[in-house]
This record gives structure tokens, sequence and C-alpha cells, in this order.
């Protein structure tokens, strides 16, 4: 196979990885939302929370992306 | 044509002044600097005119600052506690550099600071870095005591120590490459949809009418991306504020 079209398809199946990460953040806001409309006078407080798990979960969507771009352009 | 719409052409550093040698080394003068100059000078200005005509009932401007302070006061206090306030600056610090050099490279034309690993790896090596430093003038060698959870049985311990520490040692990697990857990735999508609309729009009447989708979808994306630019600076700071919790209360 030609280097170059491996790159390219290496960097394309490294790029699955975001949709893993997609999954977590819906999770994450989902599960937040159905708590907030079971006990609305705790959602202030979680909100954060919920903020840092998201950045958590995109942080290794991100990761392999990061891994895409390096083999795009390394 | 192809070089007209590269996404990543945005992110080229180059000299303004420049390559000076000084003892063996290359020193040059960057738009990156320029900007990192830049975005100081900003969060100064806003600051001081925000504080310099105090009055009893604040005006717009004083009320953008007193809002920004008390954001990143509260946030220390709930993160940190009372022992915290002493970090106060550094998280304030933080927080303004990203938000302010987030919300500059929106602009077009702007340079992105924080697009650069190595601006943002610096960062978090800086955060990481203290939280060791801190802990360990505070607590000693009993500050090691973050890697040995209480309660877990000694059989499994050994490996619930070493995952810790990887999961420790993975912080300033996390910290700056999320921060990174999401302006680099947010700048370059912005860009592709600008290329979508230039590439369709050149191809005569029919081409402008389905250019109106990719337009829409590309306004919807820089309102997406501002919103990105603020979350992420706060995560960035209440991050720092969680990491430098380890080191001040550590057995958790």
């Amino acid at each position: 196979m030609d280097p170059q079209a491996a790159k390219f398809i290496g960097a394309g199946i490294a790029c699955i990885g975001m949709g893993g990460a997609g999954i977590g953040v819906g999770h994450i806001f989902g599960n937040y939302l159905a708590g907030a409309l079971r006990n609305p006078s705790a959602a202030g407080a979680q909100f954060t929370n919920a903020l840092i798990g998201a950045a958590l979960a995109e942080g290794l969507g991100i990761f392999s992306l990061v891994v895409a771009l390096l083999l795009l352009f390394t | 044509m192809a070089q007209a719409i590269d996404p990543i052409h945005q992110f080229q550093i180059f000299d303004i002044a420049g390559p000076f040698h000084i003892g063996g080394y290359e020193i040059s003068f960057t738009n990156s600097n320029l900007f990192m100059g830049i975005v100081v000078l900003v969060v100064t200005g806003i600051l001081i005119a925000a504080s310099s005509k105090a009055a009893l009932v604040p005006g717009r401007l004083q009320s953008i600052g007193e809002m920004w302070y008390q954001f990143i006061e509260n946030m220390v206090k709930q993160v940190l506690g009372h022992e915290g306030k002493k970090f106060f600056p550094l998280v304030f610090s933080l927080f303004s550099f990203v938000l302010i050099s987030n919300m500059l490279g929106m602009f077009p034309y702007f340079f992105t600071v924080t697009s650069h690993v190595i601006v943002t790896a610096a960062l978090a090596v800086f955060v990481v870095a203290l939280v060791v430093v801190v802990g360990i003038s505070k607590h000693g060698l009993g500050w090691f005591k973050l890697f040995v959870p209480h309660g877990v049985p000694m059989v499994i311990l050994p490996f619930i120590s070493i995952i810790e520490i990887i999961s420790f040692l993975s912080r300033p990697i996390s910290l700056g490459l999320r921060l990174f990857g999401n302006m680099l990735a947010g700048h370059i999508v912005l860009k592709v949809f600008a290329g979508f609309v230039v590439v369709l729009g050149s191809l005569g009447f029919g081409g402008v009418i389905g250019a109106i989708a990719p337009l829409a979808m590309a306004v919807a994306l820089t309102a997406l991306e501002f919103l990105v630019a603020f979350l992420q600076a706060f995560v960035f700071a209440i991050l720092t504020c969680v990491y430098l919790n380890d080191a001040l209360h550590p057995s958790h």
C-alpha cells in the first residue's frame, strides 16, 4: 500500500474515537438534564460538576483528533 | 485556489522582528508574541478601566469587572475552600489569559495564541508542577498518600496506586491538549465551512443558491465557537482548582 494512503486511512480510523467522546458527552448532559428535571432545586449546584465531567470526556476525543492530525501532518 | 482556502494557514507563525542571534540562540518577535502582548494589554486595560471609576451603583464596565472577579472568586471558594484564597490571583490570571486569547482569536485575521500546543502545554505543565511543589512543601512526604487511597484492600492496592500515578502523570498532557485541541479543531471547522461557501459561490448562480446552507452553518458554528472559547477557559480554570485541591488536601 502507498504509505501516504495508509496515513490518510489511519487518520480516518483515529477519528472514530471522537464518536465515542460524543456519546460520552451526550450521556453526561442527558443524565444531568434528567436529574435536573427531577430535582430542579439541586440542579444549579451540580452544573459545574457536569461541565467538569464533559470536559474530561471530551479530552479523550481530542486525543484521537490529535493522533489523526499527527498522522496527517508529520 | 487550493492555497487560498488552506484551513491550516491561519496557524502559521512568522517573524515580525527578526531573528536576533543572542548567545547562540535564534530569538525573534513573532505574531504569537505580538498577540500575547495584546491579550495582556486588553485584560489589564479592561480591568483598570472597570475599577478606576468605582461607584456604589456600578456602571456597565464596572459590572463586567465585578462579575468577572466574583465568578472566579466563587469558583475558588467552592473548590478550594478558605485555604485557597492565596491561589486566587493565579487562577484569575490563567482564566483571564485563556479567555481573552480565545475570544480575540475569533476575530478575522487575528492569531489565536492558545491554538498552539506549546503555549497550552507550558501553562498546563506549570500548573501541575505547582501542584507537586505546593503539595510537598505543605505536607512533606505525606503528600504521596495521594497515590494510596484509603479503604482499598491490600490485594488490589498496588494496581490502584499504579493507576493513580498514571492518571496524575497524564494530567499535564490532557489539560494542555484539551484547550489546544478545542481551539485548533474549532478554527479548522470554521475555515472549512467558509471554504465550502467560496468554492460553491464560484460555480455560478446555482452554486450561490447552494452556498446558503454552508454560510448558515458557518454563522451557527461561529456562535458555538464563542461558547467553546468561554467554556474552555472556564474548564481550564476549574481543573486548575481541582488539581490544586489535591495539593492542599491529598487524603481524599
